[in-house]
């Protein structure tokens, strides 16, 4: 599994408009600018594409920062 | 259920309609441009057809399937049954296929009932149409596919709002002894009945004084419960889990395999969806992988068979060909088939004012 530094820039490289850089582990992946519902939806083709993990709406609920995510991404891949 | 056959019935024809109004994701003003932007970019929905207040579903099928009956040289009398598949019908009684088949001017004998379905409805169509016709008994068919969405959708629900453009497809089918196998794999999953929804209408609501009232869901969200309602995520979720395995045990049963497939002709959800479902069934060859909604939007029911007309016509007509189809989506139900084309009719897409 690679690192949440490293799930944190593949992820942010899937976010067209953000500036690399500017996205961190711990930011809220919430207050990324311009974010909207439609970046739910390129995280979720992210997660499946690359970790074959379903993320689903109580994890995107349950979930702040950008780790968060990942943390949900690792358990899911063991099981 | 597994995968099912269906043999000696052929493929004879396609036509589809669209409105002539065109809608613009870029001039939606419920939104914020670079949000109107993100949208495109993601779904890859640019424009949309809308229906105007005269024109209803069965406007949208009534011209296709007349022009392709001219086309064929199917004389009124010769067609045995007409199946419409939509889930925006003209009246929520009677169905819409008897009313286009007094229209068409069809015989009395003609069979003609409507099946409830959205986004997998052409598989599940060319399933039961392809089944009343194979024993020979009943030799022509007509198979009227399409919906008017855009009734039921809000213009203050920027998640439903701007996915949906209108239109209407006609698809002929014939028996036929010497036609090769038809594979159909179908599934259901009604669990998922609240993430595509119109709450209110029907015999579970009714109408009520709540039923026109506009309530914000979320910011950018409003409707009232006689509108479309889409949960974009459990849709995306059900269409990762759901569509590939499908297929693959689709191809698994035809004993095929996916690279002498010419062409995948999937429903037209979105850009996001159909490229995630193309990524893992390891389709490298992205041409193969048709696309209309960037011009069309998500048409529902016919966005197999308009796909088929806007971006392939002239091989559809030519040649002979593999296909894959894939619907998948409201209720959830899904299904796909795969069947040998030889030189269809393909009709230009008919734009109607």
């Amino acid at each position: 599994m690679i690192s949440a530094e490293e799930f944190t820039s593949q992820l942010v490289a899937e976010f067209e408009e953000v500036e690399p850089g500017t996205v961190f582990p711990d930011t809220n992946y919430r207050e990324i600018k311009n974010w909207s519902s439609m970046y739910a939806l390129i995280i979720i083709a992210f997660v499946d594409a690359n970790f074959d993990v379903q993320l689903n709406a109580d994890d995107l609920k349950n979930t702040q920062t950008v780790r968060d995510l990942y943390n949900i991404v690792v358990e899911k891949a063991k099981a | 259920m597994s995968v099912v056959t269906i043999d000696s019935v052929s493929l004879k024809g396609i036509a589809a309609a669209v409105p002539k109004l065109t809608y613009s994701n870029l001039e939606y003003g419920h939104i914020e441009m670079p949000e109107r932007e993100l949208f495109i970019k993601t779904t890859g929905i640019r424009e949309r057809r809308v229906a105007g207040r005269h024109q209803s579903t069965s406007d949208l099928c009534y011209e296709p399937a007349l022009q392709l009956m001219n086309r064929l040289g199917w004389e009124k009398e010769s067609i045995d049954a007409v199946i419409v598949v939509t889930q925006s019908p003209d009246y929520f009684i009677p169905g819409s296929a008897v009313i286009l088949q007094d229209r068409l001017g069809l015989k009395k004998s003609c069979l003609a009932f409507d099946i409830n379905l959205g986004c997998s409805g052409y598989v599940y169509g060319l399933y039961v149409l392809g089944n009343l016709l194979s024993s020979g008994q009943l030799k022509r068919g007509l198979l009227l596919v399409g919906d008017k969405s855009t009734v039921s959708t809000a213009y203050t629900d920027k998640s439903a709002y701007p996915l949906f453009g209108d239109a209407g497809s006609a698809t002929a089918l014939e028996y036929d002894p010497s036609a090769g196998k038809m594979y159909f794999n179908m599934g259901s999953d009604g669990s998922g009945k609240d993430a595509i929804n119109i709450e209110h209408g029907g015999s579970r609501n009714g109408i009520d004084e709540t039923t026109f009232k506009l309530v914000e869901i979320e910011p950018g969200i409003a409707r009232e419960k006689r509108h479309l309602k889409l949960d974009g995520i459990a849709i995306f979720n059900f269409a990762l889990r759901e569509v590939a395995p499908n297929i693959r045990e689709l191809y698994e049963a035809a004993g095929q395999a996916p690279e002498n497939t010419d062409f995948f002709v999937f429903h037209q959800a979105n850009r996001l969806i159909n490229e995630s479902v193309r990524k893992k069934l390891k389709i490298t060859d992205t041409h193969k992988v048709l696309y209309s909604l960037e011009k069309y939007g998500n048409t529902s029911s016919a966005s197999i068979p308009l796909t088929m007309i806007t971006e392939a016509a002239a091989v559809l007509s030519s040649k002979e060909l593999m296909l894959c189809l894939c619907g998948f989506g409201v209720g959830f139900s899904w299904g796909s088939a795969l069947l040998r084309t030889k030189g269809i009719v393909c009709l230009p897409l008919i734009e109607l004012p």
